[in-house]
């Protein structure tokens, strides 16, 4: 362990440990954009600068090592000032149209301009640049004047998907987050798994699937398991009004054991069959080879009669029961008993096989 | 799996996968290996008849020709013991059966299996050395080593390999079958099978038998039942009278629908709850609205035996029910009584009954899953099997396995082989995918992949409509040139009611054990129309 002073307070980390960890672990606050903890880090945005005594320049904490002895300002007068210089800088390029935006309410760069009272920009020089919002993929949003060019996006891609979609082309203000050749994601290696929508702070990459159907203050978050593959990746299902209207992860280990918020195109974008108009509302009989609704009691009593009838005279091994992987635990366990215990066959199965 | 997820990220130091497309199949599974892969400098082995995305990155790849994986697999030990690489204190301590092992791939030299698998010999020895002297390796697998009439046996080959080397008991190492849906593994540990109760628990045992009569206060059958292949086969020879069918759809995923269709119509009944009117659901005679994942409490089980919670986020539409409930219903009309209060009431039977779920329930499920077998409250849960090769069964069993040609050949008139598989947009049957609006506006109809020369060679261009035909039958499908297969191979997904590839698979050829179907290799041809 090594001791170092932070706003006057000594505080003991161990050692190898960032200036910015060392803060978190204290409780002290410290603004970050570019900085993810999954993430290999970029030490980009420089939000997060702190005043270290005896350094000629102030240093982003996230990629300095604290060191025995140190001491550091993290909200002085002079780092207030810078921050809101680089908040300024920033809003340069972003798009503040925060009243329509998907991430109203979720969004790193608004709170932070909120925080610190950064309303315009004296950059803006020369003008935004205006880049078109039209790429045709039908799962992510790329908007890019709202981007702040922390690079999250590049480096989940590259870290977590492992893709390598994505990288930054161009320097200075006409930096911008591209495809080889800029071109559209899906002529790219993109897999569309939407790791840059999770990881990204601002609103430039958002969900097609959830425009419009809700804001991040609106939804209730329910945590479970994908009804997909066998990976068991869990995500959040997000709910308004009864109804599910988006998928966000569960960053945690706690929470995510298997993918620690890392998704597929399936499990983060293919989850509005829930809402299809397709979905069976209400039991039915076949009658003169047509379907017709019924009530569950016509239904229910339908199918026991015809099972028993059958059993009697057929013999219990006439009959058969497909279960699913589709379903729980406690729905195969009832189906197998069900099958065992009342109809009085083992003839029970499920896809395992197909 | 015997190991877990996380381990294939960080602590492996060689993966070998066989028949698994992972990138596209396992998304999140692949891109903890691509990760370590190109990271960590793990060594990657691709054995896949498809050029994947693994097979891109490996630093060995095999494009072996379908159903060949015996052949494979053997030389790959034929080399590793010939060399030397043998782990023998590993053999002689925890395993039986190498000698008739040994003797049985000492003719599998890789000259010899070159001609059966189409891989070069020097590249069967390279992956050899690769797997056995890079530390802790691991093997992956998925239907691609499953699905033919020789699928025990393919699993028994990479076990022997994995037994070989020593490569089980430790974190990094082991066999590991990638599961391909949501709850299979957790559908087979909850006894939805017809030889088991709940943890693998024989009907035939008395013991066990004894044990669920008495818990469910009923006598229970003691023959074992039929598997679904089976079922099929039955109903249409009119043997099988009724059939219940629960969130499946064999009409889509069942080999040869010819034959599922006219099974399916010679029942006298047929009863399908789901969630959608699956192509399997307009033959039924009554259809029962289920619920979707999102809109009830319950457990997955993953492929890594890791129990995790389902819970319930929405209502389900109209009234659709719960299916837990729907099966209760029946069962108390048919004069047995289930009555239960929600989902936890059942999973505490559950755990009551199966040892290996004994130590696990909501409560603790709340702090991130658990990885089976936890017998008691106070097990931390499993994340690696067979510690120190310590094997459930006591030691190690190695199989002396020779090579089966797969049951399909191809001729003169059907002279392609045709494997079917999943694409990373969509699943299994579609029923879901096709109707999530993201998936099916990128991906809306099936493609036939076919290697560039053998498409020339059939004046076929990429998009151009081609009519694929089997013993079984035929459909016609847009054709997607790529070399991502090789020229005697051709590919397509299952999952398109349009053009079902399953029409075109056989049901003639199960395995002799687990009776699954040999979707993996039909003779075909392809035409341009």
């Amino acid at each position: 362990m090594i001791t170092l002073t932070i706003n006057g307070r000594e505080i003991q980390t161990p050692r190898g440990s960032t200036i910015l960890e060392t803060c978190q672990a204290a409780g002290i606050p410290v603004p970050t954009l570019c900085y993810d903890p999954d993430l290999r880090l970029a030490g980009s945005c420089r939000m997060c600068l702190v005043e270290v005594k005896g350094r000629p320049l102030f240093v982003a904490s996230c990629v300095t090592p604290a060191e025995n002895g140190m001491v550091i300002e993290t909200d002085s007068p002079d780092i207030v000032e810078a921050r809101k210089v680089i908040l300024e800088l920033l809003a340069a390029r972003h798009n503040f149209n925060c009243q329509v935006c998907e991430k109203n309410g979720d969004c790193k760069f608004q709170d932070y301009c909120y925080q610190y009272g950064v309303k315009d920009s004296r950059f803006e020089e020369g003008g935004r640049h205006l880049y078109p919002i039209d790429d045709p993929n039908p799962f992510l949003e790329r908007d890019y004047n709202k981007c702040i060019m922390c690079t999250r996006c590049v480096r989940a891609c590259e870290d977590i998907t492992v893709a390598r979609a994505i990288n930054v082309k161009n320097r200075g203000h006409n930096a911008k987050i591209s495809t080889f050749l800029d071109g559209n994601l899906s002529d790219s290696p993109c897999v569309f798994c939407g790791q840059c929508v999770m990881v990204c702070p601002v609103g430039a990459l958002t969900s097609k699937v959830s425009a419009g159907l809700g804001r991040c203050y609106e939804v209730e978050k329910v945590l479970t398991t994908c009804t997909y593959c066998g990976t068991g990746c869990t995500l959040e299902l997000n709910v308004k009004d009864d109804k599910v209207v988006g998928v966000t992860s569960n960053r945690t280990v706690e929470g995510s054991p298997v993918n620690k918020g890392a998704l597929c195109v399936k499990g983060r974008f293919g989850w509005d069959f829930i809402n299809s108009p397709d979905r069976l509302t209400t039991p039915l009989i076949k009658e003169n080879g047509q379907f017709r609704e019924a009530s569950w009691d016509e239904a229910l009593d339908l199918v026991a009669k015809r099972l028993g009838e059958i059993k009697a005279q057929h013999g219990a091994d006439s009959i058969a029961l497909f279960s699913s992987a589709r379903v729980t635990n406690e729905e195969n366990y009832l189906a197998q008993k069900f099958t065992r215990a009342v109809l009085g066959t083992n003839n029970v199965d499920h896809c395992a096989r197909l | 799996m015997t190991n877990s997820i996380g381990e294939l990220e960080k602590d492996a130091n060689c993966i070998f996968v066989i028949g698994s497309n992972t990138v596209e199949n396992h998304p999140v599974i692949g891109m903890k290996i691509k990760h370590n892969k190109l990271y960590n400098g793990a060594k990657l082995i691709v054995a896949d008849p498809r050029r994947t995305d693994l097979a891109e990155i490996a630093d060995v790849y095999m494009p072996h020709i379908p159903g060949s994986d015996v052949a494979l697999v053997n030389a790959m030990m034929n080399v590793i013991i010939s060399e030397g690489l043998a782990d023998q204190a590993f053999i002689a301590e925890h395993t039986e059966g190498y000698e008739a092992m040994a003797a049985l791939v000492e003719k599998f030299t890789p000259e010899f299996a070159e001609p059966i698998t189409g891989v070069p010999a020097e590249d069967i020895r390279a992956a050899a050395r690769v797997y056995a002297q890079s530390g802790n390796a691991v093997i992956c697998y998925a239907m691609g080593l499953t699905q033919h009439r020789t699928g025990t046996d393919n699993v028994k080959s990479v076990c022997n390999l994995a037994m070989l080397t020593g490569n089980i008991g430790r974190p990094g190492t082991g066999v590991d079958p990638l599961r391909g849906q949501n709850n299979v593994q957790g559908a087979c540990d909850m006894g939805a099978l017809p030889v088991v109760y709940t943890a693998y628990q024989n009907v035939t045992n008395e013991a066990a038998r004894v044990k669920f009569e008495q818990a469910w206060g009923v006598s229970l059958p003691a023959e074992n039942g039929l598997v679904l292949t089976e079922v099929i086969n039955k109903a249409y020879h009119g043997e099988m009278k009724a059939l219940y069918v629960f969130g499946e759809n064999p009409m889509m995923s069942d080999p040869d629908l010819h034959h599922v269709e006219e099974a399916l119509e010679k029942l006298d009944f047929l009863v399908v709850q789901d969630i959608f009117l699956t192509e399997t659901a307009k033959y039924a005679d009554v259809v029962l609205p289920g619920s979707c994942f999102a809109e009830k409490n319950g457990t997955f089980s993953n492929t890594e035996r890791r129990v995790q919670r389902v819970r319930k986020a929405v209502s389900a539409p109209g009234q659709a029910r719960a299916d837990w409930e729907i099966i209760c219903e029946i069962a108390n009309r048919m004069g047995y009584a289930m009555n239960y209060a929600n989902a936890e009431e059942i999973f505490e039977e559950i755990r009551g009954l199966t040892p290996s779920y004994a130590g696990i329930n909501y409560a603790r499920l709340e702090k991130g899953g658990l990885q089976w077998p936890c017998p008691t409250e106070e097990h931390p849960g499993t994340p690696f099997l067979h510690k120190d090769g310590n094997f459930s069964r006591g030691k190690g069993a190695f199989a002396a396995i020779d090579y089966i040609p797969p049951g399909e050949q191809p001729d003169e008139e059907y002279p392609l082989i045709l494997t079917t598989g999943r694409s990373l947009f969509h699943y299994h049957t579609g029923t879901m995918t096709r109707r999530a609006s993201a998936l099916d506006t990128h991906k809306p109809e099936p493609e036939l992949e076919i290697n560039p020369i053998t498409a020339a060679s059939k004046g076929i261009q990429d998009g151009d409509l081609v009519r694929i035909s089997t013993r079984r039958g035929g459909l016609n499908i847009r054709a997607k040139l790529t070399s991502m297969v090789a020229p005697q191979v051709v590919f397509m997904t299952f999952h398109f009611a349009e053009a079902a590839a399953n029409w075109l698979t056989s049901s003639e050829f199960l395995d002799p054990v687990a009776k699954i179907p040999e979707y993996k290799v039909s003779a075909c041809k392809v035409e341009k129309i």
